[in-house]
């Protein structure tokens, strides 16, 4: 492979690079403070997705080189922990628990709902950039299933699938406003 | 500390403290099936063929990676570690390409050697198809993703043996895949094409880019002149393919067999190991007159080299600027002795037969050549050039001795120890004393130099000053004395690296072996051989002189920079 090609991979994060995003910034302050700790890699992993939304491959390129360690290492962590995600997610996660209890409660079916609505599968984020549809392992919250998670918001014993537009409702009218 | 005293299969053993319940099987007798187990690398007990059962625990135990303690009672052969053991294999072909007959690996593979071995008749499972891409993007190194068996071997020598971590595993559960980051292909990241973990892998999952078609295309047109270089580790290892002894010499016979596949001439790499000998040599004493860019550290491992330029930028300028043997002697056979002839460079194909992966790479640098040119046009693994030679149904044991051709097929006895760690040191002792001297040595072997540990370190009295010398074979062990080089906390004049693990005799593009004493035994030909030779330094190798007196000049001289010398630019790491 000739120099030219690879100068392509050239991180948007390095220094000198044209339009080198301030949300970089924010990452070297997380980098600087977590660098010194015993399993950094994780926390700083967990804080980029928190900045960019996602963890897209120059990030990881970023970190990796900040810890001076592999990439290779960088991307196994980024692959093996569902949390992460390397492609752009939608403004709200909507996470529908998957776990036994909320399984048996009928989650499938608030699932296939919520796809339906949205008109993207699991995994998949909606084409408005403003849902992103998961479903998750058992988050512990049996008590009230089925259970799913929009963001930071908790709605259990969501027993009737007719109850998908009206959670959806409340994000789209938060989007217009 | 105490023995370990336990039964294998009702058998009392004894063992070491730190032992594990594999090392004792192994030595009471019992062959114990292992796949992600490799003796030179960190255990992992992921695979889990090596279960055994163990009196007193609820389930079975990977014995690769369970300790052995007193008393224990373990059984290597119940109906239930049988089953499970079958039942694993069985869930490796379930989604395992069903190719044997048609894989490069067919016979050397220890997926189809454990299936047979443990009777597998048939698989329960349905099978799978990963429908995974081929990774093409590189020279030297193919990656078959369909094949893997996630045993891990290649991961764990790429990061802990060579420090390099091109691969890494990927994913999670039935997801999990080896791969390159963001699976952009071995040529995109900062792979150095040592092979080792092609040497590593149980499956065809890593093997070299094929360069047998080219050659066998070249052999066939009359309209090409075609030329082979053979490189000194290859000698000490080829008959292993044959069924000859490990550590079998195979010098003549391989000159008979290259001659046998077609080639119009073959000569000898070695004759470039005593050119860059000389070269480097020079260039070693003009720096430590100059007092200039010391450490002088070797370039002739192209794994090394390419590892310099991603993870050393820095040190780039240490690097002796000579070109290693193969691209010394190609830019002969190109050149010197396309002119000779009177044959147009164009016309002339030129072979490299290498115990090397990283070659391939080397031989594709577009500063190997000249006027659109490669100086090497394919470069051949060991195993390639056997693969050939099978092929064409050459019987290797029993054919009559060849001699290479003159000029470039003439050799000093220092240019056949370039095969083995230590061997670059020691040819360059043997010509630097003298030529700085002016008298001639005494004992020409270095024995202080020779051996196989990571790093070695000498003092040799050279006219008054006393040469400090480091040999170092594997990355790992390179990355480690290049840090105390640069922390100041270690001086040296000269420093030997090779890529790979023992040298040469140690590449990617080896026979496979499982011998333990291989290495030994590959060094112990080479060493033999330099014995045997009329001439034993570099720098009187008749041929070598007649060469800078009709066509280089002086060492160092414009022509040899032209043709010999090379540079190097930094590339990156992520």
């Amino acid at each position: 492979m000739g120099v030219s090609e690879m100068a392509e991979h050239k991180c948007v994060g390095c220094p000198g690079t044209l339009e080198r995003d301030a949300k970089f910034d924010q990452l070297d302050d997380v980098i600087a403070k977590h660098k010194a700790l015993e399993g950094a890699l994780i926390m700083i992993l967990h804080k980029a997705q928190l900045i960019f939304g996602y963890l897209p491959e120059e990030v990881q390129r970023y970190v990796a080189k900040a810890l001076d360690i592999p990439l290779a290492d960088v991307y196994g962590v980024t692959t093996f922990y569902s949390y992460f995600s390397l492609t752009p997610r939608g403004k709200h996660r909507i996470a529908v628990c998957m776990g036994t209890a909320c399984y048996v409660r009928g989650a499938g079916d608030l699932l296939a709902a919520f796809e339906k609505e949205l008109g993207v599968k699991v995994g998949q984020t909606t084409a408005d950039g403003l849902f992103t549809l998961e479903a998750s392992r058992c988050i512990g919250a049996c008590g009230l299933a089925p259970v799913l998670t929009v963001g930071e918001d908790v709605y259990g014993n969501i027993m009737s699938v007719e109850r998908v537009p009206d959670i959806l409702r409340k994000y789209r009218t938060e989007k217009q406003q | 500390m105490e023995r370990i005293k336990l039964t294998i299969d009702g058998a009392p053993v004894e063992v070491d403290p730190g032992s594990t319940v594999l090392d004792a099987a192994r030595k009471a007798g019992v062959h114990v099936p292992t796949l992600c187990f490799h003796p030179e690398l960190r255990l992992e007990g992921s695979c889990r063929l090596c279960v055994v059962e163990i009196e007193g625990m609820k389930s079975l135990a990977a014995s690769c990676v369970y300790p052995a303690t007193s008393g224990m009672r373990v059984r290597t052969n119940s109906e239930v570690v049988r089953k499970t053991r079958k039942s694993i294999v069985e869930l490796l072909l379930a989604n395992h390409p069903q190719d044997c007959l048609v894989c490069p690996r067919h016979g050397t593979c220890e997926l189809q050697e454990v299936s047979h071995q443990l009777g597998v008749r048939k698989i329960r499972f349905k099978q799978e198809s990963r429908g995974a891409e081929q990774d093409l993007s590189s020279v030297a190194v193919v990656r078959d993703p369909n094949k893997c068996i996630l045993c891990g071997r290649c991961i764990r020598i790429c990061e802990q043996v060579q420090k390099v971590s091109a691969i890494g595993l990927a994913g999670r559960g039935s997801k999990a895949v080896v791969t390159t980051p963001f699976g952009h292909g071995l040529a995109e990241g900062p792979c150095v094409a040592c092979g080792q973990c092609i040497k590593v892998c149980p499956v065809a999952a890593l093997k070299e880019a094929d360069a047998t078609e080219q050659t066998w295309r070249a052999l066939n047109n009359p309209a090409i002149h075609t030329v082979v270089q053979v490189a000194p580790a290859v000698r000490a290892a080829l008959g292993e393919e044959f069924g000859m002894r490990p550590g079998a010499l195979v010098t003549e016979k391989l000159v008979t067999a290259l001659r046998k596949l077609g080639f119009s001439q073959v000569f000898d790499t070695q004759f470039g190991a005593d050119l860059t000998i000389v070269e480097e040599g020079h260039e070693l004493l003009h720096r430590l007159n100059e007092n200039k860019h010391l450490p002088l550290i070797t370039s002739c491992s192209p794994g090394w080299v390419k590892y310099a330029e991603h993870f050393c930028p820095d040190m780039l300028e240490h690097l002796s600027t000579c070109k290693s043997p193969q691209q010394m002697l190609g830019a002969l056979v190109k050149t010197y002795y396309a002119e000779k002839i009177g044959v147009s460079p164009e016309k002339i194909f030129h072979v490299a037969i290498m115990p090397c992966t990283a070659k391939k790479f080397e031989a594709s640098r577009p500063e190997m050549g000249r006027d659109g040119l490669q100086d090497v046009d394919a470069v051949l693994t060991t195993r390639e050039l056997a693969a050939m030679l099978k092929e064409a149904g050459i019987d290797f044991a029993n054919l009559p001795d060849g001699e290479f051709d003159l000029p470039l097929g003439m050799s000093s006895g220092a240019g056949t120890i370039f095969g083995v760690t230590g061997g670059v040191t020691e040819a360059v002792l043997r010509s630097v004393t003298e030529l700085k001297t002016g008298k001639e040595l005494e004992d020409i072997e270095f024995h202080s130099v020779r051996g196989f540990a990571g790093v070695r370190e000498a003092a040799i009295p050279l006219n008054g000053l006393t040469l400090k010398v480091a040999i170092v074979n594997s990355l790992g062990q390179a990355e480690k004395l290049l840090k105390k080089v640069k922390r100041g906390e270690a001086e040296y004049h000269f420093i030997e690296i090779m890529g790979c693990p023992s040298g040469c005799i140690g590449g990617g593009g080896q026979p496979f072996s499982r011998d333990p004493e291989i290495k030994h035994k590959r060094a112990a030909a080479l060493y033999r051989q330099d014995h045997l030779k009329r001439v034993r330094k570099s720098h009187e190798n008749p041929a070598i002189k007649e060469l800078y007196r009709t066509f280089i000049g002086d060492p160092n001289g414009e022509k040899a920079h032209a043709l010999l010398h090379t540079h190097y630019h930094a590339r990156p790491r992520y």
